[in-house]
């Protein structure tokens, strides 16, 4: 697979991310603007809605939090060269950053310098996954610091189950408030170990909010928090509301008999994500947005 | 829910009209200032050193935006707001030495800030988070780029205002805060849905 098809083709993908929400997300926010009875609250989804269509019309950033990039790449077993996906990823990203422009948002912990172009140790950082086959599916999200601030992971009580899960939850979103720019997507997973279920939790975020979870109980269960979470009151921004979250997705891994890893990510409004395809003949198909240019 | 549009510099006296749950547009200079350009400040104003402008009667913007830049010309592409609550631990000192007269971010700040409002004359106006491109509009011209060693995002930025807006007024000068209102109105919800789900209390 030619290098320069994976760096044009990640820097498309970024692109198309942050500046145009996906239709799912703009979907759910429609509906909540048309079902919010906060006055406020309301004012709040106008300007979200009257932004998304400026974003989209001057090709602009939808937020100056452009976020912290992360890749999950999805490889063929059949794909050539993959030791140079991730340079390609890396040179995309840098360009990006330069010309979109995306905000660079990647400093060195301790010596708090900003690298200036969104790259540095770990970051842009890429999941992998190998696959059968010849193509290489690679989906961006850009995260935002706000919404990352307010996940969190907990270690439950085996004994306390699916209960103990929903209150971890609830407590979860009353705790962040206002600060992950509600209405949020929750990305939620049980299982596996306290890395494992926050990486499971942050993947699920990737998943339209018009599929509910193929798992009938699962689904059950997103509905319930979903309607949990909007029953708190904090509404768009924190100003109060009938809209606090947009979407919730459950994701799972099997347990320790004696751990019940929990993670909650947070995924502000402005959710971004796109994927696209490349094929072994180099030809890409764009799985969430239409090419603009 | 009463809408004013004031221009800068603002009086004591003008804010002192606004109410929680009014709606405000600010013409003229705002100043972004996030968690290292308020410490700075601070430290000038101990020092007695100069801040690059008088921020009396201005509006103080929590925003990192994403600038560009053409020959020496700055622009402002996005520019929303970020998260208030961190700026929590200076805005109290920074609202008594610059009488700042807005502040503008997400999320809300706390009761030492909300005191300070009431007794110097100030409010705080959300901006909607992550409406960046509604504020980058609103800005008609970067007139001054200063401390721009902090990096783009914490740098101290100077913008030309026209409208911008809308701001909730979600603190104002008399002690009331939505936020704190908010919070109290969660924690009774939070009864009700521990008993849907069947959590004990």
């Amino acid at each position: 697979m030619e290098t320069k098809i994976v760096e044009t083709t990640a820097f498309n993908i970024l692109k198309q991310a942050v500046i145009y929400l996906p239709d799912d997300v703009k979907q759910a926010l429609q509906k909540a603007y048309a079902g919010e009875t906060s006055e406020t609250g309301k004012t709040q989804l106008k300007a979200i809605l009257d932004n998304i269509a400026l974003a989209e019309k001057y090709q602009a950033p939808v937020c100056q939090d452009t976020g912290t990039i992360i890749f999950y790449v999805k490889a063929g077993d059949k794909v050539k060269d993959l030791d140079k996906v991730e340079g390609a990823i890396i040179n995309a990203v840098r360009k990006a950053t330069k010309e979109v422009p995306l905000r660079p948002n990647a400093v060195d912990p301790f010596t708090q310098k900003n690298s200036g172009d969104n790259t540095g140790r770990y970051i842009p950082y890429i999941n992998w996954e190998i696959a059968s086959g010849s193509d290489l599916e690679m989906t961006v999200m850009t995260k935002g610091g706000g919404s990352e601030n307010v996940c969190i992971g907990g270690m439950l009580v085996p004994g306390e189950g699916v209960k103990g899960l929903k209150k971890f939850v609830v407590d979860a979103v009353i705790k962040a408030g206002a600060q992950p720019c509600p209405p949020t997507i929750l990305g939620i997973a049980v299982g596996g170990g306290a890395d494992i279920a926050m990486k499971t939790a942050k993947k699920a975020l990737l998943k339209p909010l018009n599929e509910p979870n193929a798992d009938p109980e699962l689904a059950k269960l997103e509905k319930e928090i979903f309607e949990a979470a909007n029953m708190t009151g904090i509404g768009p921004m924190g100003l109060g509301g009938r809209t606090t979250v947009l979407g919730v997705h459950i994701d799972y891994a099997f347990r320790h008999p004696a751990s019940f890893p929990a993670a909650v990510a947070f995924n502000c409004w402005a959710t971004r994500r796109a994927s696209a395809r490349i094929h072994a003949d180099g030809s890409v198909e764009y799985l969430t947005h239409k090419l603009k240019w | 829910m009463a809408v004013y549009k004031f221009k800068t510099p603002i009086s004591e006296q003008d804010i002192r009209k606004l109410k929680v749950n009014d709606v405000l547009y600010v013409t003229g200079t705002i100043v972004t200032a996030r968690d290292q350009a308020h410490r700075r400040a601070l430290e000038y104003f101990q020092q007695g050193k100069p801040l690059p402008l008088n921020l009396e009667g201005l509006a103080v913007f929590h925003c990192g935006p994403v600038v560009s830049k053409e020959g020496d010309k700055w622009s402002a592409v996005a520019a929303g707001p970020t998260t208030s609550t961190r700026m929590d631990i200076f805005e109290d000192e920074f609202i008594k030495n610059f009488k700042v007269r807005v502040v503008i971010g997400k999320g809300g700040m706390g009761k030492k800030t909300t005191d300070a409002m009431a007794k110097y004359g100030a409010v705080y106006g959300a901006f909607t988070g992550g409406a960046a491109i509604l504020a980058a509009k609103a800005i008609k011209n970067v007139r001054g780029a200063e401390w721009l060693d902090l990096g783009t995002p914490e740098a101290l930025w100077i913008f030309e205002v026209e409208e911008f807006g809308p701001l909730a007024v979600a603190i104002d000068s008399h002690g009331n805060n939505i936020f704190l209102d908010v919070a109290k109105n969660v924690e009774a919800n939070k009864q009700r849905i521990y008993q849907k789900l069947g959590i004990p209390t």
